[in-house]
């Protein structure tokens, strides 16, 4: 920033020489130069501002911290040639600082008020508790009376959290069971027990990883959305707006979308237990000579049905999780747009590490029940 | 920055000013002049384009045709990356405050200084302190969030933030719109008072008949994408516009009247 040449304060004998534009952008300098300043040591000063061509809010605050500076030492302080046009901004400046030192209570202001995390997680459980059962309540009344479920903005989830989500579901799984046969296949032809890759590639695709990893998707894409949307709505009072009119935002807004969920995640699953299974049959023809016949031989016979069954059991349980933590996490959002994002990412990272660990309990008990 | 230029130098010059989105005329050849040291309302009915006007002289919307020159700067150049100087000369309180959700308010007020000076925190701190002091705001306000604000409070702190820089010229957008009368009222007082202390131009759009009266120095009613007529308000209060007419000569056009001639009886007497 160009500091202006003529901006200057000075002290000849018991004048304190002020010049030039008192402006923001010399006021730097001019603060550097003040604290470099030896102030006369005479008892009475005076203060020559008549060659100060410009002054804006900074600057009479700077002249007022010269004025105290000098009454703090005992000394007698008279501005003198303070033109006209200023004395207006110098007299509010004096008026405010004033009334500004009479309260302590202005320094607080600067300071965030401390964290209050303890308490804040406990109110966190008492209000996901809250959520959780006036959604139950919700859920099982419209179980008893299925009409006031709201099909129109129930199908509209299924196609863009279900019918959209198709594309990607299937080129990851498929990829996913590629990588799995690739990696089976170093080990098994070492033992020359090619076939196995059957094995390999259906029990963990259908039983755990094809679930995992469409739940994992879901999570980043749909749960997401459904904390912004909701929490876009509360910032925007839309939300008070459809209490107002008398319609629960459980109802309009949680049901339909984990209905939606609960119905589309299964039906991904088995699409993408199809293209997995397929990405691994590539691999197994390619790299350990299973035919596509052999391959689909020794699945019947390898792949119990109730691998695909414990599969697809998991995926309504990890479809409500995900709707419901997106959901409470749009609610939550408070303040402004920032909490939007905040919350969003939260929800995200909650429903997968849910995710996850329901998957790693359900994999305990179903070992206990040699299932 | 008081006494930067004489007073009645133009600062902002609107010509042949036309606005279409699609086939929608906002403007039709729209042309005003605002000068320096004028409180200039931008006035009309909902739709005929007065924030979009403000949004051009901004120039955060081009205009179809037609030139707008903010300071002599075409404000077709008013680009964040090439007018830095220019954005150092003015301010502007957004409808609806606009202040940042995840900053205190003090820190929402700090931030031209911070962005656009070299001055230390502890200078920063007192010219905010005082800002915040000026627009009326109670001292223990500032470490607050704009959600923990009331609307009035929001405006308030808006205008602090946009007067921070002392600039020379402040827009302000509908500045007492949906607020009380006596805060709007308290609104208008405080506009004139930081006009003589701070020798601002302000630029105002308002429907407020009650801040038309009391505190424009001249008023540009806009109507049908033109303007219909500038003036003080005793000039357009004798206009033979239809519009303008029904404007200020409706019953709530005439109630702000009559106040604004009671209280200039009472400051007579």
């Amino acid at each position: 920033m160009p500091v202006d040449q003529q901006t200057s304060i000075s002290v000849s004998g018991n004048v304190v020489q002020c010049r030039g534009a008192w402006t923001l952008s010399n006021l730097n300098d001019l603060e550097r130069r003040i604290e470099r300043l030896r102030w006369p040591a005479a008892s009475e000063v005076i203060c020559d501002v008549g060659e100060v061509t410009a002054m804006d809010t900074g600057g009479a605050l700077l002249l007022q911290r010269i004025e105290n500076d000098l009454v703090r030492r005992e000394k007698a302080v008279s501005v003198r040639g303070l033109k006209p046009e200023f004395a207006e901004l110098v007299r509010m400046v004096q008026a405010k600082t004033r009334l500004n030192h009479a309260s302590p209570a202005q320094q607080a202001g600067w300071e965030k008020p401390p964290l209050q995390s303890v308490k804040i997680k406990t109110d966190g459980v008492i209000r996901a508790l809250a959520f959780l059962g006036e959604t139950t309540v919700a859920i099982g009344q419209s179980l008893l009376q299925p009409r006031l479920i709201r099909w129109r903005a129930m199908l509209r989830v299924v196609e863009f959290d279900g019918v959209r989500a198709l594309p990607i579901t299937g080129l990851l799984t498929f990829l996913v069971g590629v990588v799995i046969a690739y990696q089976g296949a170093e080990q098994l032809r070492k033992f020359g027990t090619n076939i196995f890759i059957v094995d390999l590639v259906g029990i963990s695709l259908l039983r755990e990883i094809a679930p995992l990893i469409v739940a994992i998707l879901i999570a980043g894409r749909s749960g997401s959305a459904y904390a912004a949307e909701i929490g876009t709505m509360k910032v925007t009072e839309e939300l008070d707006a459809v209490r107002t009119l008398g319609i629960s935002p459980i109802n309009l807004l949680v049901l339909p979308r984990t209905f939606a969920l609960v119905l589309t995640l299964p039906l991904l699953t088995v699409y993408a237990d199809i293209l997995g299974v397929f990405g691994g049959m590539l691999i197994a023809s390619g790299q350990l000579n299973v035919s596509f016949a052999e391959f689909l031989d020794r699945f019947d016979e390898a792949v119990a049905v109730r691998h695909l069954l414990i599969g697809l059991a998991k995926a309504p349980f990890f479809a409500v999780i995900i709707a419901l933590v997106g959901c409470y996490q749009g609610f939550q959002i408070r303040g402004g747009v920032d909490d939007v994002g905040r919350h969003t990412t939260i929800s995200v990272v909650q429903s997968i590490f849910l995710v996850i660990v329901f998957d790693a309990i359900c994999s305990v008990v179903t070992s206990w029940w040699d299932l | 920055m008081p006494s930067t230029a004489p007073a009645g130098t133009p600062v902002i010059e609107v010509s042949h000013v036309s606005t279409k989105f699609g086939k929608a005329v906002v403007h039709q050849d729209v042309s005003l002049t605002i000068n320096q040291g004028e409180v200039f309302v931008i006035a009309g009915g909902n739709g005929c384009g007065k924030s979009t006007l403000l949004r051009e002289i901004l120039g955060l919307t081009t205009p179809s045709s037609g030139t707008i020159r903010l300071f002599g700067v075409d404000s077709r150049q008013l680009d964040v990356s090439n007018g830095g100087g220019i954005h150092r000369r003015f301010g502007v309180m957004f409808q609806h405050g606009a202040l940042f959700s995840s900053l205190t308010l003090a820190e929402n007020v700090a931030v031209p200084l911070r962005e656009h000076t070299n001055l230390r925190p502890k200078l920063i701190r007192e010219i905010v302190e005082i800002k915040i002091a000026m627009v009326g705001l109670p001292p223990d306000s500032a470490g607050k969030y704009p959600n923990e604000l009331s609307g009035g409070m929001r405006r308030r702190a808006a205008l602090a933030r946009a007067i921070v820089m002392d600039p020379e010229l402040v827009f302000l957008d509908e500045p007492t719109a949906g607020l009380d009368p006596i805060i709007a009222a308290g609104f208008d007082d405080l506009v004139l008072s930081l006009k003589t202390h701070l020798g601002l131009t302000v630029v105002m759009v308002t429907h407020d008949l009650d801040s038309l009266w009391r505190i424009s120095t001249r008023v540009a009613v806009l109507g049908d994408g033109r303007v219909l007529g500038v003036g003080t308000m005793q000039e357009l209060s004798q206009s033979d516009d239809p519009i303008i007419r029904e404007y200020f000569h409706g019953p709530r056009g005439r109630a702000a009247h009559e106040q604004a001639m009671w209280n200039q009886l009472k400051a007579g007497n």
